[in-house]
């Protein structure tokens, strides 16, 4: 085990009438992608405030690098933030934005290579006089991101940086923040609503409700053995069946009753081809929905067709609540 | 469309013309007539008046005029940028602190600059008291000086001052100071380098609010300055008034204008998107 760049010990925070994060508790190693996912107002985007210290725990300890930081004024603390709506200074141009965390009362004699090589970094150069007000969604996410790293932080934190940019370019720019990740080597600390982002981008993700922590692990992990309900039916889809949960595409279908296993009856409601695979709406006989996600090499299923659906035991995700 | 355009902008015109364009021409008009025997004024067309104001003791007026105007707007926005930003911050009760800095709008500025002479006069309420607490042996001469007419001034202009101030500053995303400090700047940093910038157009707005009256100001100097401090709206109070002479007040204030609006079209050529 490496050791921890930056961890939370039982953290706390309540305003009046309101616990916002309750007892969290987790440790990033040096280098990881480190996400928290949670519907809005899980408490993670708190969770991220309390780290950069715009506000202060009500309880519990932050450690960087194995320091105490949490009475320390976000000044003080090397760790920076790409805010979701970027928070660029509107009266700097991209060069004296990305030099603001550099210009102090002893700038770096390596100042203007910082900068230059931070910009090559996010593909901006030809852009460093232009002022925010002349960029695209996307040029502003990468200045902030060059502002935010150049200051070479011991943990970047993210706030939703991608839910400003449209679908098509969101899916773009996640690819494009994996492999800067991997490229510069920061402690990412990402947090996002979308599963399908936390779940590509990062090594390990703690999944938040009700400004608790459900589970952390990795993607892999927290798909396939989910702890809880909540954690199941946040990451992807689940069709609850008998107090246990099966993924949709965990569910095979035959029109046939196939030997040795035991299936059960349904009744096919609805057939979708998606391209790749073929979405399968279909109720039990005691009138239960069931979504299957099946291959297109599969039969086709007709509306009103009786069919037999399976699954493997291993498949089922049962928890003890 | 634009015949409807023009319907409407009729009555701007009609206002314009009569009550700008038109009066200017007469002032025009008069600044190149001669005075008469006995005010008034009348034939032959002269450029005399304006010869005279290169007179070194109009100049000097001028000169008094421009220093005064600008020490008051240096002390407007000494005192008017806390201030502004004070309220700024205040959250709910912004509105409360925004209606008390236009309160004494609501009495006139007559009594106001009577108010003040009340307190500044040899026997006025601040000398009385420092005289019973036996301060002061002898009054303090607050009345009749420049200090009297820049506090007057002062006072007077503040609100115009901490109203743009306040408008930018309230626009201004808090956000913005989040990053500057997330980025290692100290509160005196972020105060230089974010809201300080930020809140230029409001300076630049404010000051000219504030300077341009101050230049041309002679109720205030009157009575503040008891006569003693000549500035240029008093000279030329004084021309179409005891002097009688209307060539010459007509050309003092043309100079005026003329120097006013350079210097507004310098800060328009300079900074143009902040004052629009």
């Amino acid at each position: 085990m490496k050791l921890g760049v930056l961890e939370l010990r039982d953290i706390s925070k309540s305003f009046p009438g309101h616990q916002a994060v309750d007892r969290v508790t987790f440790e990033i190693p040096r280098g990881e992608f480190f996400s928290l996912l949670g519907p809005s107002g899980c408490g993670k985007t708190t969770t991220l405030r309390l780290v950069a210290g715009f506000d202060s725990p009500t309880s519990g300890e932050i450690f960087l690098n194995g320091a105490s930081i949490q009475d320390r004024k976000p000044y003080e603390r090397n760790v920076s933030t790409v805010f979701q709506n970027y928070a660029l200074f509107p009266h700097l141009t991209v060069q004296q934005n990305v030099e603001f965390g550099l210009r102090r009362s002893t700038p770096p004699p390596d100042l203007a290579d910082r900068v230059r090589g931070v910009l090559e970094l996010v593909q901006l150069t030809r852009k460093e006089s232009r002022y925010p007000g002349e960029l695209s969604g996307g040029e502003k996410q990468r200045v902030a991101l060059a502002r935010s790293l150049v200051v070479q932080p011991d943990v970047l934190l993210l706030d939703e940086p991608l839910s400003a940019l449209d679908p098509n370019l969101r899916k773009h720019v996640r690819a494009e923040l994996k492999s800067l990740q991997r490229r510069v080597g920061i402690t990412f600390l990402f947090v996002t609503h979308d599963q399908e982002e936390a779940l590509s981008l990062s090594d390990r993700i703690a999944v938040m409700n009700g400004g608790r922590i459900e589970q952390v692990g990795t993607p892999q992990e927290l798909y396939l053995k989910p702890r809880s309900r909540f954690v199941a039916s946040f990451l992807g889809q689940v069709n609850w069946i008998d107090g246990f949960g099966v993924r949709p595409e965990a569910i095979r279908i035959s029109k046939s009753n196939p030997d040795g296993v035991s299936c059960r009856p349904a009744t096919i409601t609805r057939s979708s081809f998606l391209g790749n695979r073929i979405h399968v709406e279909s109720r039990f006989p005691d009138g239960a929905p069931v979504v299957a996600e099946v291959s297109r090499l599969e039969e086709n299923f007709r509306e009103g067709e009786s069919v037999h659906l399976w699954w493997r035991a291993a498949d089922e995700l049962r928890f003890g609540d | 469309m634009k015949r409807l355009r023009s319907v409407f902008l009729a009555p701007s015109w009609a206002v314009m013309l009569c009550l700008m364009i038109v009066p200017l021409g007469i002032v025009l008009l008069y600044s190149l007539l001669t005075r008469g025997a006995y005010g008034g004024a009348g034939l032959p067309w002269s450029l005399e008046s304006y010869r005279r104001l290169a007179d070194p003791l109009y100049l000097a007026v001028l000169a008094r005029s421009f220093w005064i105007a600008g020490v008051t707007t240096v002390l407007c926005v000494m005192l008017g940028f806390p201030l502004a930003l004070f309220i700024s911050r205040s959250g709910p009760r912004k509105n409360l602190y925004l209606s008390l800095v236009i309160l004494p709008f609501w009495t006139s500025f007559l009594i106001r600059i009577y108010a003040w002479m009340f307190l500044l006069r040899d026997t006025g309420l601040i000398n009385t008291v420092l005289a019973r607490l036996h301060l002061i042996r002898e009054p303090l001469p607050l009345l009749y000086n420049d200090g009297a007419v820049i506090l007057g001034l002062v006072y007077a202009y503040l609100p115009f001052m901490v109203l743009p101030l306040y408008a930018t500053l309230e626009r201004l995303d808090p956000i913005l100071l989040d990053a500057a400090a997330d980025l290692g700047a100290r509160p005196w940093e972020a105060m230089l380098r974010v809201t300080l910038p930020l809140a230029r157009a409001g300076f630049i707005a404010g000051s000219v609010l504030v300077f341009i009256p101050c230049i041309g100001a002679y109720l205030t100097p009157d009575l503040l300055g008891g006569g003693k401090t000549v500035l240029i709206g008093n000279l030329i109070q004084n021309q179409f008034t005891t002097a009688r002479d209307w060539p010459f007040g007509a050309a003092a204030s043309l100079v005026l204008m003329a120097l006013v609006m350079a210097l507004l079209m310098f800060l328009i050529r300079r900074r143009g998107e902040a004052l629009l």
